[in-house]
């Protein structure tokens, strides 16, 4: 009886494994690396990356390989420099990305994009540190990735610096304290209420920046609510509780997908404030079922607009749109930057072919990286400190008539 | 006819140790190689976690007969303590190995002291509602920690609950931050430390098993009522087996975070308790040497998948499936049964 309880169980396990599997499997299933176009030049340089390609997180993984397969394309027919791209996945778990990352290093990789999320990346940073290996991830936005920078709550350092890391993305905490600044800035709001999903690393790290930011600028913060990945799908009782203390800014560090789910419960329950988003809100436009007349009036922080006039940004959506069918969101126009930054580094360090080690790469990438200015289509002028976050000035952004326009 | 028995048992035990012993030293040989896939060697620890897991688990399943949805619980309680203590007695044990001996000795107290408190109404329960109530208990666990803040200055540890508000002297750092985990774990899990785990494990067990208290806690599992009716305390042997378990299992947890650089809460729940089911089952219901060779198999399973890419995940859910169905095929446990077990392949 027992056995056949926990057959059962085992059966539903497979089940899972199916289901998810298909979800990954549907999204993007398009060739995967092409690096044909002259093949007969040098050997190419090996550059692996990680992400959830599969599982709850796949969005950010596929859209992050993605950006950067197309990048790897544009700059393989180039000829010159080849790049050979290698993603694995490793379903948004630490101890997966680390034994992704073995299998990389046993296929021989020189350069390494990173795990996507923050929480593998912050394992195999460690990785990548102790090997010598050149990273730079799109999106692993934690402090923890980096190492060195001092937590927010606390002001100690609790992790030291991991010396051949670098991030394309902003690092919470200056996402958190950039919002504050904006909001008290442009005087969007007196009465702040904020939501944020306290079993993720990325919205807890903006809010725990944010709060403090806030508090100096005399914000006032009259509500903060949280939510879990298991308690997602309901937040009347956090709409009520803003509702109820009078806010009339609600700041949501969190991913669109959540986002969108709020905004839909709180026009049912008939509250309008003034909304608020950081980067993770980019993409709310497109999530199938959501009324975009809800997002009207949205305001976020974001790097990355994929309506933008600018011509490299069409050109990249336009490639994106093409081959994948769907707009290319932050994550894989971060993806595409990172190839881009690294071509640019490697072409300025002189490297021409793929006989240097792993190492001797790195050292050349970190020397270029924290002297060079790269413009892309995450931001113009961005530079690397020593401390591996990038500077680059975030756009404040509003949604208009379902398309987003610059604030400034 | 009594002795016979009692030798083949013995026997099965002792090629379960010597199977341990010669794999260990076969991948410690070559593991030193160029040849040996990096992915591998760096699953060695999880590997003897998994496997530590596994048999714990089938103690409680297989033996006491209990079925437990929550057993990732006490890896978490274990793997948190374990690399907390770890990290507080940095300066105070500079040795990697007594350190981590430690760390496992606490994170077994303390999953042990977790799951005494659990059985206490746990264990008033039988089948499906047991199942629920460890599920449950799982899922607490997991909220628990991912709301418990701990640093560690001169003064020693600092917790805070539900606010991450803790004032730390000069020089002093977070260990854990709720959500985030514990990101700084400097590993010092070693391939030597989980084989002995295995080792103590396998002793432990294969010990309790065959004494008088393993006979109780398996008549408990064949008969409750005549069990009960010839005079054996059911709470008390159905404890026994519960805690030990959970204790072995907080061990695992020790030994799997302090070979991870990064552990977050979220990553002991309800998936990873069906997983270790899984190897369970797939092991075979109270065979102690099932449960090592399924746990090591479909550990490295998905890993070796990684060739056919986008596929992976589904390649595995049908390898899985196929050996499910092929172990439970009547003709093939005839021939298995023939064979002497412990000259089983090792692959899958």
């Amino acid at each position: 009886m027992k056995k056949s309880v926990a057959l059962l169980l085992a059966a539903a396990l497979c089940l899972c494994l199916f289901v998810g599997c298909s979800g990954g499997g549907n999204s993007n299933t398009p060739a995967t690396q092409a690096p044909d176009n002259g093949a007969a030049a040098a050997a190419p340089i090996k550059i692996g990356g990680i992400g959830p390609l599969t599982g709850g997180a796949a969005i950010y993984g596929t859209a992050a390989k993605n950006g950067a397969t197309i990048a790897v394309e544009e700059i393989n027919a180039l000829g010159g420099l080849q790049f050979d791209l290698r993603y694995e996945d490793d379903a948004h778990d630490a101890e997966k990305s680390v034994n992704a990352y073995n299998t990389l290093k046993g296929w021989g990789m020189q350069i390494f994009l990173g795990s996507v999320t923050s929480t593998p990346c912050v394992a195999t940073s460690v990785e990548a540190n102790n090997d010598h290996i050149f990273l730079l991830t799109p999106s692993a936005s934690s402090t923890d990735v980096l190492g060195g920078i001092a937590n927010p709550l606390t002001g100690t350092v609790d992790i030291p610096r991991k010396d051949t890391v670098f991030q394309m993305c902003f690092v919470d905490p200056n996402q958190g304290s950039a919002s504050a600044q904006y909001i008290a800035d442009q005087k969007l709001g007196t009465k702040i209420a904020v939501i944020y999903k306290n079993d993720d690393v990325y919205s807890t790290g903006v809010y725990n920046s944010f709060a403090p930011k806030a508090q100096e600028l005399g914000l006032d913060i009259v509500s903060t609510t949280t939510f879990t990945e298991d308690t997602k799908t309901d937040f009347s009782v956090q709409l009520n509780d803003a509702k109820s203390n009078g806010a009339d800014l609600v700041f949501l560090p969190m991913y669109y997908d959540a986002a969108a789910l709020i905004l839909t419960q709180a026009n049912a329950m008939g509250y309008a404030p003034k909304w608020f988003g950081i980067d993770g809100m980019d993409g709310i436009l497109s999530v199938d079922g959501f009324n975009t007349a809800l997002a009207e009036g949205v305001m976020l922080l974001t790097p990355f607009s994929a309506d933008s006039s600018d011509a490299k940004t069409q050109s990249f959506v336009a490639k994106y749109q093409a081959a994948y069918g769907e707009v290319p969101n932050q994550f894989a126009a971060d993806g595409y930057d990172c190839v881009y930054a690294i071509y640019n580094a490697l072409t300025k360090a002189g490297v021409k072919d793929s006989s240097l080690s792993a190492s001797e790469l790195c050292d050349k990438l970190i020397a270029q990286f924290t002297t060079m200015t790269y413009d892309g289509i995450t931001g113009t002028g961005m530079t690397w400190g020593a401390d591996g976050a990038v500077t680059k000035s975030p756009k404040g952004m509003f949604i208009q008539n379902g398309v987003y326009v610059g604030m400034d | 006819m009594n002795r016979l028995k009692l030798d083949r048992s013995l026997r099965r035990d002792y090629l379960t140790y010597a199977f341990v012993i010669v794999a260990y030293v076969i991948l410690q040989v070559f593991s030193g190689t160029k040849g040996f896939s990096p992915t591998l060697r760096g699953q060695l620890v999880p590997i003897c976690a998994y496997v530590v897991m596994a048999m714990s688990l089938n103690l409680t399943v297989g033996i006491l007969g209990e079925l437990s949805l929550g057993h990732a619980g006490f890896m978490s309680v274990g793997a948190f303590s374990g690399a907390i203590a770890a990290a507080a007695l940095q300066n105070a044990v500079p040795s990697p190995g007594l350190r981590l001996a430690i760390a496992l000795v606490i994170g077994a107290i303390f999953a042990g002291i977790v799951g005494t408190v659990i059985s206490v109404p746990v264990l008033r329960l039988n089948g499906d509602y047991l199942a629920i109530v460890t599920l449950a208990f799982g899922q607490i666990i997991k909220s628990l920690i991912e709301n418990l803040y701990v640093g560690v200055d001169a003064a020693g540890l600092h917790f805070s609950f539900l606010k991450p508000h803790i004032t730390l002297a000069q020089g002093g750092r977070m260990i854990l931050n709720g959500p985030m985990g514990i990101p700084n774990i400097g590993k010092i899990s070693t391939f030597l430390a989980g084989f002995i785990l295995i080792m103590l494990t396998l002793f432990i067990i294969f010990n309790l098993v065959r004494s008088r208290a393993g006979r109780a806690i398996m008549a408990l599992r064949d008969n409750r009522i005549a069990a009960e009716s010839v005079g054996i305390n059911v709470t008390k042997y159905k404890m026994m087996a519960f805690v030990t378990s959970a204790a072995l299992a907080g061990a695992a947890g020790a030994l799997f975070a302090l070979g991870q650089n990064t552990i977050v809460a979220a990553k002991f729940d309800f998936n990873t308790s069906i997983l270790i089911l899984v190897f369970v089952v797939l092991g075979g219901l109270g065979n102690m040497f099932g449960s090592i060779i399924a746990a090591a198999a479909l550990t490295i399973l998905p890993e070796a998948l990684r060739g056919f890419a986008d596929y992976r995940m589904l390649i595995y859910a049908v390898v899985l499936i196929l050996v499910m169905l092929g172990t439970n095929s009547p003709q093939l446990k005839g021939l298995l049964k023939k064979l002497v077990p412990g000259k089983k392949g090792e692959e899958v």
